[in-house]
């Protein structure tokens, strides 16, 4: 082929690039190897992992049972080897896949539009507070009761777009509705309040009421939320958020050491146009029949660049698949069951951590999947349940850990939980 | 083709979660009044909806795919089934560092190999797509600037043959676009660059080979001329495929860098994403990276931040189970077979390019990179033909289109980049079906104009969608 179109060789072909600029000698790197040998090197390495079959810890990445067809649909190689859909003609299959994930997002949330996807809760958080600054209104304020992960992140794109992030205290576990009335309404520059449904510490309290400070205050309300809770909670869109964000991990997808997860980013019809990331929209073929195909790309960094809305090109489109799958697969009845056993389970551990001398740090207040308990030494509790095979709560301070149960944590293994945590402080 | 909405009956579903095994409690808070309209189907009836879908869709696995800027290679499936181990999907993102030993070697591991690519001494994997590693690098300049007391550097060069995300992560980053000219060979005017560096330029963003699929011969003058004005030069390394083992962006003046995992290495585009946009950099800028990595093993194992960190991009440490698949990759090739990479891409690019120049014009007469531009101007003027009805007709022979409209620079523009991963039938398949499209633009433009016509669906009205926003399926029609 390089003789065919004229070439003598390598450095023939390569000849555009200077002599000074190449790299002298070879990669200093391992020769390549076999598929055989470096699948058994990976299965290594994975085995230097260890996978706990008991676990209670969430902190923002859930463990659930992922329904064995979401795997194999998003397995099909026409989904996972495809681009962007940017060819319609041959891409309908993607495009209305994407368009039923917008449409059951909307669903669930209670929102009017969602967007194609973006990278991670965390990142989907910061877009959606940038969404509702303008040069009038940039202060961004979140409630300390927001996942401290995601309000690095938040923190992080507001250094890039110089915008101040102010922190709203928290009372009990909950955010403090006197202290956010104060702080927004002496601020005319208030962008937004980010709140998080269910909180940090799994507490969920007065979303109405912040709704109508946030709004009598001329802010817009963000709400980052658990998509397995919406199964049961009063929507944000009920409640009257403006934007929501939320992490899609617990729809169907592993825990994968953190990604590839699904930032789902949804709105009010108000706030379409300054949405961030792709849209698909329905329309009509030369023929008239219904199709899909991107839509409303003004906002799009590959139109308007340094005045695009986001950078954002790359979305999690697979993983938005798989949460459709997952949604589709469980329905309407299994969102809502699932989100039950969920909140069930969490409430009789913490009665029985209770009983076993774990004080709840915030008693009395209502709480979904997660919740948080005093405890003197959590490091020395937490390596003996590890001994055990117990990945137990995350430790959030020298004093206190955030447990969490999914469905997928039986009453055998909580009863087991709660003699061990016995066990150790007796 | 139904949506799954209209497949959906009352009362049908799946038996997917076990009954509650303790005490049914909720809290008592305000509940949804209505249950969300997901879906109600069987298993049997989603599988052949989404099988429905998937043939109505195209991956690589289907066939030829040459999207220029896209790197749309082969995806090989043994990177799957590593990744699907239970020891890689299974980990929670915050076990304790002496439970996650294997992920901290996999993360090492892939940035020694990454860094021994680039040049660079350091990698950040937390960023989950290239634009997140151009956002990333472009705040890591911003507080290296600042950490200096140099708070007067606020403006980013950018060619104007740059990808979008450019300027748009540079404006995201707080920063001025400042947009500097190509020359006539596609390469960057040195006169207009001289002009717009002063003591407040911060860096310049530069991909090579450029969009246009071009080495820029002046490259070590420019990081030189950058430097020189007290700048920093980014590289994006979008187009690393060209000379990934040839050229090592590190040794040629740059200081800080990002990779698209997903194109240069072999990771899956999943129809949009999830992909992996690590950002790399020198020595000098490490205390300014993002998140945190698991140091150690056993009993000292921990988790560690950068001193001047920038905080983080995502939630835990970015898309790891692309990293999987990209060390994978990279230890299959190896330090011998990764510069073949770029020696195959560069050389399926020209191959196209030679036996279709005679009658394609092509945007700059030369040697290509990876991938050529296409200018299309002629067949519009001439025969009313535009670069988006051959890429149209295209589709009827199976192929899927080139990147259209970009660079901006270029007129009717169609970019190609087949890649290493296709055999010489492959492209000698596509070289015929480009040549004769053009013979019909030459007989009976029409029929180009027409296309598609074996696709199950025709033109799509893209302006009725825009103006008159459906972005969700309607349950009351």
């Amino acid at each position: 082929m390089l003789h065919d179109i004229g070439y003598r060789d390598w450095d023939d072909l390569f000849r555009d690039i200077p002599a000074e600029t190449r790299l002298k000698g070879r990669l200093d790197l391992p020769a390549g190897k076999s598929e055989a040998e470096v699948a058994r090197i990976m299965e290594r390495t994975a085995d230097k992992n260890r996978v706990f079959h008991t676990v209670f810890r969430g902190g923002g990445a859930y463990r659930h049972y992922v329904p064995a067809a979401v795997n194999a649909v998003a397995g099909k190689e026409e989904f996972s080897t495809a681009y962007t859909p940017y060819q319609a003609e041959i891409s309908q299959g993607i495009l209305q896949s994407i368009f039923e994930y917008q449409t059951m997002i909307c669903e669930l949330t209670g929102m009017d539009v969602s967007n194609a996807s973006l990278y991670d809760g965390a990142s989907a958080a910061a877009e959606a507070c940038a969404m509702t600054a303008d040069r009038k209104r940039s202060v961004i304020y979140v409630s300390e009761t927001v996942n401290p992960r995601i309000l690095e992140v938040v923190k992080t794109y507001s250094f890039g777009r110089d915008m101040d992030v102010k922190i709203v205290p928290s009372a009990d576990g909950a955010t403090d509705t006197a202290a956010l009335q104060e702080m927004l309404g002496q601020d005319p520059a208030a962008a937004c309040f980010l709140m998080q449904y269910p909180n940090y510490f799994g507490i969920i309290k007065n979303a109405d009421e912040i709704s109508s400070i946030v709004h009598a205050a001329k802010a817009q309300l963000v709400m980052s939320v658990n998509p397995i809770a919406l199964g049961i909670l009063k929507t944000p869109g009920e409640i009257g958020a403006d934007v929501v964000c939320g992490e899609g991990q617990p729809l169907g997808l592993g825990l994968a050491y953190g990604g590839p997860y699904l930032g789902i980013l949804a709105a009010t019809k108000k706030n379409m146009r300054k949405m961030v990331g792709r849209y698909v929209g329905e329309t009509v073929d030369s023929q008239g029949k219904r199709g899909f195909v991107l839509t409303l790309q003004a906002r799009e960094q590959h139109i308007r660049r340094e005045k695009a809305s986001s950078n954002v090109c790359s979305n999690e489109a697979l993983c938005a698949l798989k949460a459709s799958v997952y949604m589709a697969a469980v329905g309407p009845a299994g969102i809502r069951k699932v989100a039950e056993l969920c909140t069930s389970k969490a409430h009789y551990l913490a009665d029985g951590l209770a009983d076993a001398g774990l004080k709840p740090a915030h008693s009395g207040q209502p709480f979904f999947h997660e919740f948080v308990t005093e405890c003197k030494d959590p490091s020395a509790l937490l390596s003996t349940l590890q001994d055990k095979g117990i990945l137990g709560g995350l430790p959030i301070s020298d004093h206190e850990i955030l447990w969490c149960t999914t469905e997928l944590n039986t009453k055998e293994e909580m009863n087991e939980l709660i003699e061990t945590v016995k066990e150790v402080l007796a | 083709m139904k949506l799954i909405f209209e497949r959906s009956v009352p009362g049908r579903g799946q038996k997917i979660f076990p009954s509650c095994d303790v005490e049914v409690k909720l809290p008592d808070v305000p509940m949804r009044a209505s249950a969300p309209r997901l879906p109600e189907i069987s298993e049997n009836e989603l599988d052949r909806h989404y099988t429905a879908l998937a043939k109505e869709a195209r991956g690589v696995n289907d066939g030829f795919y040459p999207l220029g800027s896209c790197t749309m290679k082969y995806n090989p499936y043994v990177n799957e089934a590593i990744a699907n181990q239970k020891g890689f999907t299974d980990i929670h993102p915050l076990q304790p560092a002496d439970t996650v030993e294997g992920c901290t070697e996999v993360i090492d591991t892939l940035e020694k190999y990454l860094c021994e690519i680039t040049g660079m001494d350091h990698m950040t994997f937390q960023p989950a797509a290239g634009a997140q590693g151009e956002f990333t690098g472009l705040l890591t300049i911003k507080a290296y600037f600042r950490d200096k007391g140099d708070l007067n550097r606020n403006e980013i060069i950018i060619p104007d043959s740059a990808h979008g995300t450019n300027p748009a992560s540079a404006a995201m980053a707080g920063f001025k676009v400042v947009e500097i000219k190509s020359n006539e060979k596609g390469m960057i005017d040195l006169d207009d660059l001289k002009s717009k560096l002063s003591d407040k330029t911060a860096g310049l963003m530069l991909t090579n080979p450029n969009t246009v699929g071009i080495f820029d011969e002046n490259i070590t003058e420019i990081t030189r001329l950058v430097h020189e004005a007290g700048g920093l030069c980014y590289y994006d390394g979008a187009n690393l495929n060209a000379v990934i083992g040839i050229v090592r962006p590190g040794d040629i003046g740059f200081d800080i860098i990002h990779l698209n995992l997903h194109k240069t290495f072999s990771t899956p585009h999943g129809g949009g994403g999830p992909g992996s946009g690590p950002c790399g950099c020198k020595d000098f800028l490490r205390d300014f990276l993002p998140g945190e990595r698991a140091v150690g093993t056993g009993a000292d194992a921990h988790y560690e931040h950068a001193l001047k960190s920038i905080g983080s991009l995502t939630a835990f440490h970015g898309n790891f189970l692309i990293m999987v698949r990209a060390l994978s990759y990279l230890q299959i090739n190896g330090g011998d077979g990764i510069p073949e990479l770029a020696h195959n891409a560069v050389l399926n690019a020209n191959y196209i390019m030679e036996k279709l120049k005679d009658i394609y014009p092509m945007a700059y007469d030369r040697i290509c990179m990876h991938e050529f531009v296409m200018g299309l101007e002629k067949f519009h003027k001439e025969d009313n033909v535009s670069a988006l009805d051959v890429a149209k007709a295209l589709l009827d022979f199976g192929i899927h289109p080139p990147t259209m409209y970009f660079p901006l620079i270029v007129d009717e523009a169609l970019m190609v980049e087949p890649t290493e991963t296709e055999t010489r039938e492959t492209l000698d398949n596509a070289i015929a079906a480009f040549r004769q499209i053009y013979e019909e633009i030459v007989k009976a433009p029409a029929a180009v104009t027409a296309s598609p016509q074996t696709t199950p669906i025709k033109r799509l009205d893209e302006v009725l969608a825009a103006r008159h926003p459906v972005l969700r399926y309607n349950f009351e029609q």
